[in-house]
C-alpha cells in the first residue's frame, strides 16, 4: 500500500519544529513501527536523518512507543500500544499524521520522542511499600481477597507511557498516579503508608508540571491499557480523606 | 587459566546456610564507603541495587533505558518458580534443584542451582510484600500452575504479565532507594566500557545517550546485570535493544565468555510474516498446558494449506499428525522447549509447515474448549448443552486463561484463534551463555560480578520455563547482597577511587577512538542491515541444528560480514548529540564478534546437549549427549584470531547423570 506520512520533525528541544511529508510503500501485516522502519531504511540511504523514535518490546508492555498518530495517542485502535498497530488498519492512499506525545512536562528530545522522567518523579515520590529484602512474612500470611487482588492488578497494568498524559487537554497525569495508587491501596501490604503516599505522590506530580484534572476523560479512551477513570475518582476520594481531614 | 568455580565444602543442602554464615561480613560504618557501581536494571539489576543500598553501600545505578522500568525484563509472561509446595504435589527444594539440573541436561553446577532453589521461596515472600498482585484462589490464597516440562505446579504468576509485575515491584524498591538518596540512577547512560586498576574491576564509561558525552564512574566494584544476547540472531524475542556491549566490552577487558552457543530457542512464538520483520512474539509457554500442537499427515494437505486453499478446521482428525503426542507420549505436548522446537523444525522440514512461508506449526485449542465447554455445563448443571452453549461456555473458559495472550495474537496476525487454530513457530529467546562467573557470582576479572541473564551460570544448556524470573531476582536479592562482600571485605581499607587515574583517561580514549572511527566509515549500508545479515547467517547456520561444516562456514561469513562492516556501514548524525543509529552500531560491532565466538564455540562441542543440536551426535534421531567428553563449562578468552578455551569441569556428587528421556 502506497502511503504518505507527515511527521513532525524537530533536530532537538531548543529548536522549532515542523511537519514533513515522506512517501512509503507498506504491505498490511507490518506493524506500524516496521512501516517507519522502512521510512527509516529509505532516509539512511540517501543520507538524510532517520526520523527518531522511542520503542523497544515492540510488543505493547514496555511503555516506550510514545507518538500520536492521526490525532490520538497510540492511534485510534482500542487497547493498543503504537507498536501493536498494524497497517491493516489503514488502506493505501492514507495520508497519516505522526506527532510526539505533547505536554508540559514531556519535553521533545527529537522529532517523536520525548523526555518522560517526570514519571520516575512521581514514583520516587511513594509509589512503593516500605520494605526491605528479606523482611517479608510468608506469601500465604497475607490472604487477599481474590476480588481486590484482581482490581489490584487491572490498576497495576499501567505500563507508564504517558498516552493518558499526551490526550489529556491539561496535560494532566492523574491517570497515571491513581492507578499506581490504586494498585497498592487495593492490597492489605499498601495500607500503612496510604496517606503519605497520596500526599506525596500528589505533591510531586503537581511540582513536575502535570496539569489539573478535570474529569474530560480523554486518558481513559486512550489509554493502551485500558486503565479506568475509576482509579481516579478513588483518588479524589483518598486526597480528600488524607489531606482535609487528616485520616490515615 | 585455571577457573576455581569457589564451590563451598560441604553437603549440597547445606553449602549456601553454612557459607553465608560464616563469611566476611563488611560492618554498616564500612558499607557507607564503598561504592558498587550497578549496570542493568531488569529483574536483576534493580533487585540488587535497591537490596545493595538497603544494606547501606552507595549504589551508583545504570541503564541505558528512560526509565528503570522499561529493561527488558518486562515482558516476561508465563511465570516465576518456587518451591513452595503450596500445593501439597510433591514439590521441594530438592525437586526444584533436580529438575533444573535435568532441564539443563547436566551442563549446570549443581551448588549454583541448589542456591537457586533455596531462594525461590523467598523471592516469592518479598514479591507479595511488595504489592507484585500474583493470581489468587477464590479464598485469597496465592495460585499455582504448572509450566514446561515438569510435573508439580510450582509456578506463580500474574496473568500473562509476571515479568512486568515482578520488574515493577523491583522498580518500586529502586524509586524508594533512589527517593533515600542511596542508590544515584542514571538513565540513558550506556556502558560503553569497563575500566580496570591493577587487574581489579573499578570502574565503567558510560555515554550520555541525550547528549553524547563520555563520563567516567568510579567504584569500589562493578555489577553487571545487562541482560542476554538473543539479538545477535536479530528476529529474536528480546526488546529491540537487548545487547551484549557490557559483557563483550568487558570480555575484551579479560573476562571470560562461558558457553555461548546455549541458545534456547522457544517453541511457541508467531511465525515470520515477512522481510520486513524486525521482531519476533513469543506466545506464553503456559499455552502448551491447553493447546495441541499438529501439522497435516499428507505434504498435499499441507501445501494446500500454505496456498491457503485450506484451512485447520477443514481437516479431519484422521488427517492430522500430533506429532509430540505420538513421539513423545509420556509428555506429549509439554515436553522441554529445545525438544517441541526441534519437532517443528522436523515437521516444516519435512515440507508439512502450515503458513505461506512453509515455517510455521499449529497451536490447536478447539479441544480444550469442548472440554472446558462440557465441564463448565455440568457444573453449571447444565443437562443437554447444546453445541453452541459447549463452545460458548468453554471459549469463556479459555479467554479467562489466555485472554491477553489471545487478544495479543490477533492483533499481529489479524486471525482470531477462538475460531481457527493458531499458528506458531520457535524463535531465539533467552540465551543459557554468558560471563563465566565463580559461586559468589563474580567473574575471572576480581571485583567484577556478573548478575541474571548475563551470566552463565544455572542453567547449563537448557531453561526451564519461569526459571529466569526466579534466577534474575535470586541474584539480585538473595545472593549478591552476600557474596559481593567476599570481595569487598578487602577493600574496607581502599580509599575512593578516583576517575582521573591514567586507567580511566586511557579507557574513555578508547571508547571515543572507537566511536569515531565508527563515524568515520561513511560507507554506503545501513546498521540495520548488517545485523539483519548476520542474524540470516546465524539462524541459518548456527540455529536449530547445527553440523561442524555449516559452523566452520558460518564462521566465515560473519568475519567477512564484519570486515564489510568496517568498510562500508553509514551512520547518520554525529556522536555529541541524541544518535540511535550511533548507539546501534556500536552494539551491532559487538554482535558481529560474539557471533563468531558463538560459532567456534558451537564447533567445539561435538555433543548435542539441550538448546545445543549437532547433527553428528545423535542416537535414533534424538539428541545424544556426550558426558565422557564434553561435561564442561566452555569459557572463552576472546582473540581475534583464535579464541582460547578455559575448560571448567563440572563434578556431579549428587545426581546421577542420565539421559532426558521424554517418551
Ligand atoms: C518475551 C519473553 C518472555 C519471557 N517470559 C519469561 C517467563 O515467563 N518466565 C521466566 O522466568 N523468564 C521469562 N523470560 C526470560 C526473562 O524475561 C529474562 O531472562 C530476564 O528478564 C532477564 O533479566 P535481566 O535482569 O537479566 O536482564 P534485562 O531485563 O534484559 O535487563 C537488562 C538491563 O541492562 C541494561 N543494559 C544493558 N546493557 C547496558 C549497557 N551497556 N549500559 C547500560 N545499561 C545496559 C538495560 O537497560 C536493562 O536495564 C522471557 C523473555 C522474553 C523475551
Ligand atoms: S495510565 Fe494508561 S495511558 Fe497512562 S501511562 Fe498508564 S498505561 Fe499509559
Ligand atoms: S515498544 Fe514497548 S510498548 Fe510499544
Amino acid at each position: 500500500m502506497n502511503l504518505t506520512l507527515k511527521i513532525w520533525r524537530q533536530k532537538n528541544n531548543g529548536s522549532n519544529g515542523h511537519f514533513e511529508n515522506y512517501q512509503v510503500e507498506a504491505e498490511e501485516h507490518m506493524s506500524f513501527l516496521e512501516m517507519l522502519d522502512v521510512l527509516n531504511q529509505q532516509l539512511i540511504e540517501k543520507k538524510q536523518d532517520p526520523v527518531a523514535f522511542e520503542h523497544d518490546c515492540r510488543e505493547g508492555i514496555c511503555g516506550a512507543c510514545s507518538m500520536v498518530i492521526n490525532g490520538r495517542p497510540h492511534g485510534s485502535q482500542t487497547g493498543t500500544t503504537a507498536c501493536q498497530l498494524h497497517m491493516r488498519a489503514f488502506k493505501t492512499g492514507d495520508t497519516i499524521t505522526i506527532e510526539p506525545f505533547r505536554a508540559n512536562a514531556f519535553p521533545v528530545i527529537k522529532d517523536l520522542a520525548v523526555d518522560r522522567s517526570s514519571f520516575d518523579a512521581i514514583m520516587q515520590a511513594g509509589g512503593y511499600i516500605s520494605v526491605n529484602t528479606g523482611q517479608a512474612v510468608d506469601g500465604n500470611a497475607i490472604p487477599v481477597e481474590k476480588a481486590d487482588a484482581d482490581e489490584a492488578f487491572d490498576s497495576a497494568t499501567c505500563i507508564g507511557c504517558g498516552a493518558c498524559v499526551a490526550a489529556c487537554p491539561n496535560g494532566s497525569a492523574m491517570l497515571f498516579t491513581s492507578a499506581k495508587i490504586n494498585h497498592l491501596s487495593k492490597l492489605p501490604q499498601g495500607q500503612v503508608e496510604h496517606s503519605r503516599r497520596v500526599k506525596n505522590m500528589v505533591r510531586v506530580m503537581d511540582k513536575e508540571g502535570f496539569g489539573k484534572c478535570s474529569n474530560v476523560g480523554a486518558c481513559e479512551v486512550d489509554c493502551p491499557k485500558e486503565i479506568s477513570t475509576d482509579n481516579i475518582a478513588a483518588l479524589n476520594r483518598y486526597y480528600l480523606g488524607s489531606v482535609l481531614f487528616g485520616q490515615d | 587459566m585455571k577457573l576455581d568455580a569457589k564451590i563451598p565444602e560441604g553437603e549440597l543442602a547445606e553449602k549456601w546456610t553454612k557459607y553465608r554464615g560464616s563469611m566476611n561480613l563488611v560492618a554498616p560504618n564500612n558499607k557507607r564507603r564503598l561504592d558498587v557501581i550497578v549496570v542493568g536494571t531488569g529483574l536483576a539489576g534493580a533487585s540488587a541495587a535497591a537490596t545493595l543500598g538497603e544494606l547501606g553501600y552507595n549504589v551508583k545505578c545504570f541503564t541505558f533505558h528512560d526509565s528503570p522500568r522499561r529493561a527488558h525484563s518486562i515482558a516476561a509472561q508465563g511465570g516465576i518458580n518456587a518451591a513452595k509446595n503450596y500445593q501439597n504435589d510433591g514439590d521441594s527444594i530438592y525437586r526444584l534443584f533436580y529438575d533444573t539440573i535435568k532441564g539443563g541436561d547436566y551442563r549446570s553446577r549443581e551448588a549454583n542451582v541448589h542456591r537457586l532453589a533455596e531462594c525461590s521461596t523467598e523471592i516469592i515472600d518479598q514479591a507479595v510484600a511488595q504489592g507484585v498482585p500474583f493470581a489468587r484462589e477464590y479464598g485469597g490464597l496465592l495460585a499455582n500452575r504448572s509450566f514446561g516440562g515438569v510435573q508439580v505446579s510450582r509456578t506463580f504468576y500474574a496473568r500473562g504479565q509476571t515479568g512486568q509485575q515482578l520488574l515493577l515491584g523491583a522498580y518500586s524498591a529502586l524509586s524508594r532507594q533512589i527517593a533515600k538518596g542511596q542508590v544515584k540512577m542514571y538513565n540513558r547512560h550506556e556502558m560503553l566500557d569497563l575500566v580496570k586498576i591493577d587487574g581489579k574491576a573499578r570502574g565503567i564509561i558510560t555515554r550520555n545517550l541525550l547528549t553524547g558525552k563520555l563520563d567516567r564512574h568510579a567504584a569500589h566494584c562493578v555489577v553487571l546485570a545487562t541482560g542476554g544476547y538473543g539479538n545477535v540472531f536479530y528476529l529474536s524475542t528480546n526488546a529491540m535493544g537487548s545487547n551484549v556491549s557490557a559483557a563483550w566490552r568487558s570480555v575484551k577487558e579479560g573476562a571470560l565468555f562461558a558457553n555461548p552457543c546455549y541458545t534456547q530457542i522457544h517453541p511457541t512464538c508467531i511465525p515470520v510474516s515477512g522481510e520486513y520483520q524486525s521482531k519476533l512474539t513469543l506466545m506464553s509457554e503456559s499455552l502448551r498446558n491447553d493447546g495441541r500442537v499438529w501439522v497435516p499427515k499428507t505434504i498435499e494437505d499441507a501445501q494446500a494449506i500454505q496456498r491457503g486453499e485450506k484451512r485447520a478446521e477443514d481437516l479431519p482428525e484422521e488427517d492430522r499428525d500430533y506429532y509430540l503426542e505420538r513421539r513423545y507420549p509420556a509428555f506429549g505436548n509439554l515436553v522441554p522447549r529445545d525438544v517441541a522446537s526441534r519437532a517443528a523444525k522436523v515437521a516444516s522440514d519435512e515440507g508439512k509447515g502450515v503458513v505461506k512461508t512453509g515455517l510455521g506449526v499449529y497451536l490447536d485449542f478447539a479441544d480444550a474448549i469442548q472440554r472446558y465447554g462440557k465441564s463448565e455445563a455440568f457444573s453449571l448443571g447444565i443437562a443437554n448443552p447444546s453445541a453452541e452453549k459447549i463452545k460458548e461456555l468453554g471459549e469463556a473458559i479459555v479467554k479467562a486463561k489466555y485472554g491477553n495472550l489471545f487478544q495479543m495474537y490477533e492483533k499481529i496476525t489479524g486471525e482470531n484463534p477462538y475460531k481457527t487454530a493458531m499458528k506458531i513457530y520457535p524463535a531465539v529467546h533467552y540465551t543459557m551463555g554468558g560471563l563465566w562467573v565463580d559461586y559468589n557470582l563474580q567473574t575471572n576479572v576480581p571485583g567484577l560480578f556478573a548478575l541474571g541473564e548475563a551470566n552463565f551460570s544455572d542453567h547449563g544448556a537448557n531453561r526451564l520455563g519461569a526459571s529466569a524470573l526466579m534466577q534474575g531476582l535470586a541474584d539480585g536479592y538473595f545472593v549478591i547482597p552476600y557474596t559481593i562482600g567476599t570481595f569487598l571485605a578487602d577493600e574496607i581499607r581502599t580509599s575512593k577511587i578516583a576517575n582521573d587515574t591514567p586507567e580511566f583517561l586511557e579507557a574513555e580514549q578508547r571508547v571515543q577512538n572507537r566511536l569515531d572511527q565508527l563515524m568515520a566509515i561513511k560507507g554506503n549500508q545501513s546498521v540495520e542491515s548488517f545485523h539483519r545479515r548476520l542474524g540470516k547467517i546465524m539462524w541459518e547456520y548456527c540455529g536449530m541444528s547445527r553440523n561442524a561444516e555449516g559452523l566452520k562456514k558460518g564462521r566465515q561469513l560473519i568475519r567477512e560480514l564484519r570486515k564489510e562492516f568496517y568498510e562500508d556501514v553509514y551512520i547518520p548524525g554525529t556522536t555529541d548529540e541524541f544518535n540511535p543509529e550511533l548507539e546501534k552500531a556500536a552494539r551491532v560491532a559487538d554482535f558481529l564478534e560474539l557471533g563468531e565466538l558463538f560459532a567456534v564455540d558451537a564447533l567445539d562441542r561435538g555433543e548435542s546437549c539441550g538448546g545445543h543440536f549437532r547433527e553428528e551426535s545423535t542416537e535414533n534421531g534424538e539428541a545424544k549427549r556426550n558426558d565422557e567428553d564434553y561435561t564442561y563449562v566452555s569459557a572463552w578468552e576472546w582473540d581475534d584470531n583464535n579464541p582460547i578455551l578455559h575448560k571448567e569441569e563440572l563434578t556431579f556428587e549428587n545426581v546421577e547423570l542420565k539421559t532426558r528421556s521424554y517418551k
